[in-house]
Parts: structure tokens; C-alpha cells; sequence
């Protein structure tokens, strides 16, 4: 996927102004929000299995290569193949591989957030295959020739008529409006394709260690189809996903629905463990793993080590302020909003990604509906601290953050300069009660108005109230 | 190297150790032997076919109360002709000889495009989220709980356990592992992919019917 997280200013004026966008972004607020605080108030034991689900993680990352090795071992007693991928080029070369030795000419793919890490789409295209999303988000927006907004509600940026002009565009049929006639088609369409594809490509939610099992979660049932008609499925995903026992799982789906959708469960959990047994008469034959690790092992024992917990439902990106005004496109690559902002600057690098921890106001708000309890302001700010001590803080800001600094030890001086700029705020109000543009930061004023101060400061209302003692 | 190396070597690093030593890695097999038990939902309804089905049904499923097998072809046949499907179905032959009225086309191979309905045996039912547990086998084609439009479970009541963890009990117990495909399902195929609303038959099943049995 294609790397625009340097334009992120820009990308995200454009988003505020995409009338379209914010039409859809205001049906998360009332859809994914409102649902989840449900699904966690009607389960008593909520909070403890996000506890239990954080220290099943560390657990695994503190023996990754132990589990990864148990994981191998037991994928390949199944008949099944491992690859290890160091980065996106890696993946794609081994994927391509495989490809090419199944003669593929149709490639069916169910969502993979893995795979657009590796940018396989445009990699399978560029060799000649024919490359067909399944999930109908990722569908929808392939038609559209646009990368994922969202990691679980990829086209929640798109309103249903342009679902509708995509399908009659694509399909040679009359144009649909009705939700439930557009949802028919493309069922209709992609049947097709399953039944044609030689090779199924899908991600991996979980890996089961002790039964060498990938799981899936999905509503659709796209990732079955994908996966059990191809001859040959393809699982992407990361070396951090592996997970001990069927017991240990059970926590995470318990978490992970409630946490993505508001769901208690999603329609299909599923588990593929290999190709075809004897006897069998479907299922793939071939079954291959690719894990990637593109700079996972290097967040291992660092500040971030943290950020490996994450089972990509979403969560916080739904409860972002940030997220909700901008969308997922302006964040530039695969992984939008608070996790993004995380995992954008410590793959793709410091250089071009300056600005994702910045946009961000420290609510907190990720971070408390976090399902593993990954402290996302915490390694947010440390993003930030490290990006200063690069000397990437643009010189403005630092010497603002000096001067203020200065001033804010010297607690006189402090009240005494409040004292003045309140002052100064409120006669340039005009009794109004609000400012319309501040003169040094004509940005902050340019979508909103700051309430004006009445002329005095906090203190002196208190010591007023209270008798100067 | 290769990536696999590179990548061991690469963990180790940032965790600041070398390989496992055996006794750890003793310890660590033993907690995959013995996984250690979590903290489950609460279950403690008195009569699990009724969380089951209340469960199930607000997903969009439905459920229907059946006494024996040999019940299973007429239930079928009485919700194909409700919604007008043809009297023709693929049957994983784990239900065994059933006598289907007259008419009907069964089918046990797998399923093929154009197949309208599937009628499957399911391996155990979670009272927990109201869900069923397939698991794949010559006797349970796995594209019969996918492909079809419509698809019938039968779920005997004595297979229907309070959490998913009672599922691998189960399985550990059979001694088989895991087969190649192993599917939670919990209600038909949905998406929410337009405007975030609910829509049926995204690309599985659109309708699911569980036939509880006993």
C-alpha cells in the first residue's frame, strides 16, 4: 500500500471538508461506539478478561520464539508449510512463489490488513493474476481503486450511492439503491470467483500453537469461501498473532467481537488447521503460512514491546476524536488512527510520519477501551520524545515550548503574564464572549471559536470568592 | 541467513536472551499440556437449550425442537416448502440413512455453486453465545455449512455444552487433534459493510435453521 502519511495535513483538510466522509464517519459514533459500551456493560466479567487477555500476551511475547517454533512444528505435522518473512518484499517474493507454482490465474482474498502491510495486492496485479477482494468492505473499495479507511470497516468511508455507482459501473447492471438488492449482487458476482480461484488468500487473527491452527473471525463467511474452494490457501499474517492453547483463545474471542462491533460473537470463528485430510472431499490442498515480521521483532524488549499485544478490533480507533473527524485515509498507510499513529512511525520509519503522534490530544479515550490495555498515549508521547531528541520538532514549537517552560517555573511571573493575557483576551471579545481568530495561531481559530476569558484569571476569581487570605 | 534465522536471532535480541534453556522449555510444553484455565462467562442458566436458542435466534437464527433423527427429513422438507425451495439438498452423511420423502434429491459430495440448501450434523452447540461448533471430515464436507443458501443443523441436545472450553475438553478427549477446519458459526452469513447495517447472506448462508434434536 501505497505510503502518504508525510501529505497527512493536507489529507486531513481535505477529509474534514469530504462531506461524503463525514456523512459516514457520523454513523460510527452512533454504530460502533454505542454498541460496544453495550456489549462490555452486559458482561460482569469484562474487564477482568481484558486483564487475563494483556497477561496471556506478555506471556507470549516473553517466549515468542519458543511458541513460533511449537506453532511451526505443528502447522507442518499437518501437512502444512511455514514461511518467515523478514519484510514486505520477502512476503511478496515467497507469496508470488507459490502463486506462481499453483498456475494461479484467479486469486480470491479475504480481509488482511498483513497483506496491505506487504502491499501483495498490487504485487499479484503487477504479475498478471487477477486479484479479487471477498470481504464486501474491501470489495467495495477495490472497485474504488482506494486503500482501507478502517481496520475492520474498510468502505465505512463510503455512503451507500457511491456503493450503488461503484456496482453499476462494475457489474454491466442497472443501478441498485436498495442496501439489501446491492448486497445480493455482489454475493452474486463473487460466488463466481470462489469457486474459480486456484489460490485463496486470507489473514490469520490468531495462531494456535498447540494445534497449528490459524483462526479467523468474520461475519461474512467471505474468508471460508476464500479459503476452503481455493486448491490452494495462502494465511498472512504476523509473528506476533501466535497465542498458546485453545483455552488461551477463548479469552480473545470473548474480548474481540464485543470490543471490534459491539457483537457478543461474530457469525464465524474459524479454524484451519492444513490442507485436506485423506479422505476429505474439499478444502484446499496446499496450506502455507506466511509470517511476517516487518520491524515486529525489533518493538520486542523496547519501549513499544507493548504495542505487540494488539488484536486489531478497532476499538480505538472508533473512540479517536481524531479518527472520527478525519477518517482513516488521511493517517496515509495501512494502520489508521491511535494504533496507527503507533505502528506507522516504528514500520515505516521516523522520516515522513512526523505528524501521526502529534494529531493526537491525549484523551485517553483509546487507551480505556483498549480490549489488551495497550497504554496507546503513553507510547504516543514517547513517539514524541524521541522525535525531539531527533531534533525533528519544528523550531517554532520548541521555542514556544521554551518560553513557556521558563515562565511556568517562575510561578509570578506566571500569574502575572496570565493576568495580563486574559485581559488582553477579553477586551479583544468585545463582550461577545468568544474569538473568532487568535493572532498568533490563526489555525486553531480556523474551524472553531475560542470561548473568550470575562478578564479574569482563575486565581484571582478564587481569592475573590474565598477573602485574599 | 535465512529470514527465518534472521528473524529467531532478531527476537532473541530484543528479548536479551539466548534459546530457551530445557528446563523453561519444559515448562513452557507443560503449559500447552495442561493449558491453564481463565475466566469464562457466566453460565449459569438451568436449562442450556433455552439460552442456546435465545441466544442463537437473536442473531437472526432459527431454532425448532425436534424428538429423534428420524424426524430430520420432514422438518426440512416442511421449511423448504415454506420458502420455496426446490425439494433438493446436500447431507453430510454423518446423520446417517435418513428417509427423505419422496422427490427429494440428496446429495453427499461437496457442494457446487448452484446448491440452494445443506442439512449437517453439528459436532457440539455452545450454550454460552448461542453457536454451533463443525468440524471437517469425509462425513462433514465443509463446504455444506458455506455455499448453501439455506442451511439446516441438527444439534443433539447431549452435544450442547455450557463454553467453548468444553469443546476442547471434548477434543483432547477424542484424541484426533484438530481437524483441518474447525467453524464457530453463530448465525447466518451478515455484513455490515454498507452503512454499517445489518444485512443477511453476505456470502454464506442466509438463513440458518438448527433443528435441536432430543
Amino acid at each position: 500500500m501505497e505510503f502518504r502519511s508525510p501529505e497527512f495535513k493536507t489529507r486531513a483538510v481535505h477529509a474534514l471538508h469530504d462531506a461524503n466522509l463525514q456523512k459516514a464517519l457520523s454513523n460510527t459514533k452512533a454504530g460502533f461506539v454505542v454498541k460496544r459500551a453495550q456489549a462490555a456493560a452486559e458482561m460482569p466479567e469484562f474487564e477482568a478478561l481484558r486483564d487475563t487477555a494483556a497477561e496471556i500476551k506478555n506471556h507470549v511475547l516473553a517466549n515468542l520464539d519458543h511458541y513460533l517454533e511449537k506453532y511451526e512444528a505443528a502447522v507442518t505435522a499437518a501437512g502444512g508449510h511455514v514461511h518467515y518473512a523478514t519484510d514486505a518484499e520477502d512476503a511478496r517474493r515467497i507469496i508470488l512463489g507459490i502463486c506462481k507454482k499453483a498456475n494461479a490465474k484467479r486469486i480470491t482474498k479475504g480481509k488482511s490488513m498483513v497483506s496491505e502491510e506487504m502491499s501483495l495486492n498490487e504485487a499479484l496485479i503487477g504479475e498478471g493474476y487477477e486479484v479479487v477482494e471477498t470481504d464486501l468492505g474491501e470489495y467495495i473499495i477495490q472497485l474504488a481503486d482506494e486503500p482501507p479507511s478502517h481496520i475492520i470497516a474498510p468502505a465505512i468511508h463510503k455512503t451507500k450511492d457511491q456503493v450503488a455507482d461503484l456496482f453499476a459501473a462494475a457489474h454491466n447492471k442497472p443501478r441498485k439503491t436498495d442496501r439489501a438488492a446491492l448486497v445480493a449482487e455482489a454475493r452474486e458476482v463473487l460466488r463466481e470467483k470462489y469457486f474459480t480461484a486456484e489460490v485463496g488468500i486470507t489473514g490469520g487473527n490468531f495462531l494456535v500453537a498447540e494445534t497449528g491452527s490459524s483462526v479467523i473471525v468474520t461475519n461474512e463467511g467471505n474468508g471460508d469461501l476464500t479459503q476452503t474452494l481455493a486448491k490452494v490457501h495462502i494465511v498472512t499474517s504476523g509473528i506476533e498473532r501466535v497465542i498458546p492453547t485453545l483455552d488461551d483463545l477463548s479469552v480473545f474471542l470473548r474480548i474481540l467481537a464485543r470490543s471490534a462491533t459491539g457483537q457478543e460473537t461474530e457469525s464465524y470463528t474459524t479454524f484451519s488447521t492444513g490442507p485436506r485430510r485423506p479422505g476429505d472431499i474439499d478444502g484446499p490442498e496446499e496450506y502455507h503460512v506466511v509470517l511476517l515480521d516487518n520491524g515486529r521483532s525489533k518493538m520486542l524488549g523496547s519501549r513499544f514491546q507493548d504495542m505487540l499485544r494488539c488484536i486489531r478490533c478497532g476499538a480505538c480507533m472508533n473512540h479517536c476524536p481524531v479518527y472520527g473527524s478525519i477518517g482513516g485515509h488521511a493517517y496515509g498507510w495501512v494502520y489508521p488512527g491511535p494504533m496507527g499513529s503507533v505502528l506507522t512511525p516504528l514500520i515505516k520509519g521516523m522520516d515522513g510520519t512526523y505528524d501521526l503522534p502529534n494529531a493526537c490530544t491525549l484523551n485517553g479515550r483509546c487507551q480505556s477501551v483498549c480490549p489488551v490495555r495497550i497504554p496507546l498515549p503513553d507510547l504516543l508521547r514517547e513517539i514524541r520524545h524521541q522525535q525531539f531528541r531527533k531534533d525533528m520538532t519544528p523550531k517554532r514549537q520548541k521555542q514556544a515550548l521554551k518560553l513557556w517552560r521558563y515562565v511556568a517555573e517562575r510561578p509570578k511571573l506566571y500569574h502575572f503574564a496570565e493576568r495580563i493575557g486574559v485581559r488582553i483576551l477579553a477586551s479583544m471579545a468585545n463582550g461577545k464572549g468568544k474569538l473568532r481568530s487568535l493572532p498568533f495561531d490563526p489555525g486553531w481559530t480556523g474551524a472553531r471559536d475560542l470561548p473568550a476569558p470575562t478578564g479574569r484569571t482563575f486565581l484571582e476569581l478564587w481569592q475573590a470568592k474565598r477573602g485574599d487570605k | 541467513m535465512s529470514s527465518r534465522d534472521t528473524i529467531f536471532k532478531a527476537i532473541r535480541q530484543g528479548l536479551g536472551r539466548g534459546p530457551l534453556d530445557d528446563a523453561a522449555r519444559a515448562k513452557l510444553d507443560a503449559r500447552i499440556a495442561e493449558p491453564p484455565q481463565h475466566i469464562r462467562a457466566t453460565v449459569d442458566d438451568a436449562d442450556l437449550v433455552a439460552r442456546f436458542a435465545q441466544r442463537f435466534e437473536s442473531r437472526s437464527g432459527t431454532t425448532e425442537r425436534i424428538a429423534s433423527l428420524a424426524d430430520v427429513p420432514a422438518a426440512v422438507a416442511a421449511l423448504a416448502e415454506s420458502y420455496a425451495i426446490a425439494p433438493s439438498a446436500v447431507v453430510g452423511t454423518a446423520l446417517g440413512e435418513l428417509a427423505w420423502p419422496e422427490g427429494w434429491q440428496i446429495d453427499h459430495g461437496a457442494a457446487t455453486i448452484d446448491v440452494m440448501l445443506g442439512v449437517s450434523l453439528a459436532w457440539r452447540g455452545i450454550a454460552e453465545t448461542g453457536s454451533i461448533l463443525m468440524l471437517s471430515g469425509p462425513e462433514r464436507p465443509i463446504t455444506h455449512n458455506f455455499v448453501p443458501e439455506t442451511h439446516v443443523v441438527v444439534l443433539p441436545v447431549e452435544h450442547l455444552v455450557r463454553h467453548y472450553e468444553d469443546c476442547w475438553v471434548a477434543l483432547r478427549e477424542a484424541g484426533q487433534g484438530a481437524p483441518r477446519a474447525m467453524n464457530f458459526i453463530s448465525g447466518p452469513s451478515r455484513t455490515g459493510d454498507v452503512e454499517q447495517t445489518i444485512e443477511l447472506g453476505a456470502h454464506g448462508p442466509r438463513r440458518m435453521h438448527v433443528l435441536i434434536l432430543g
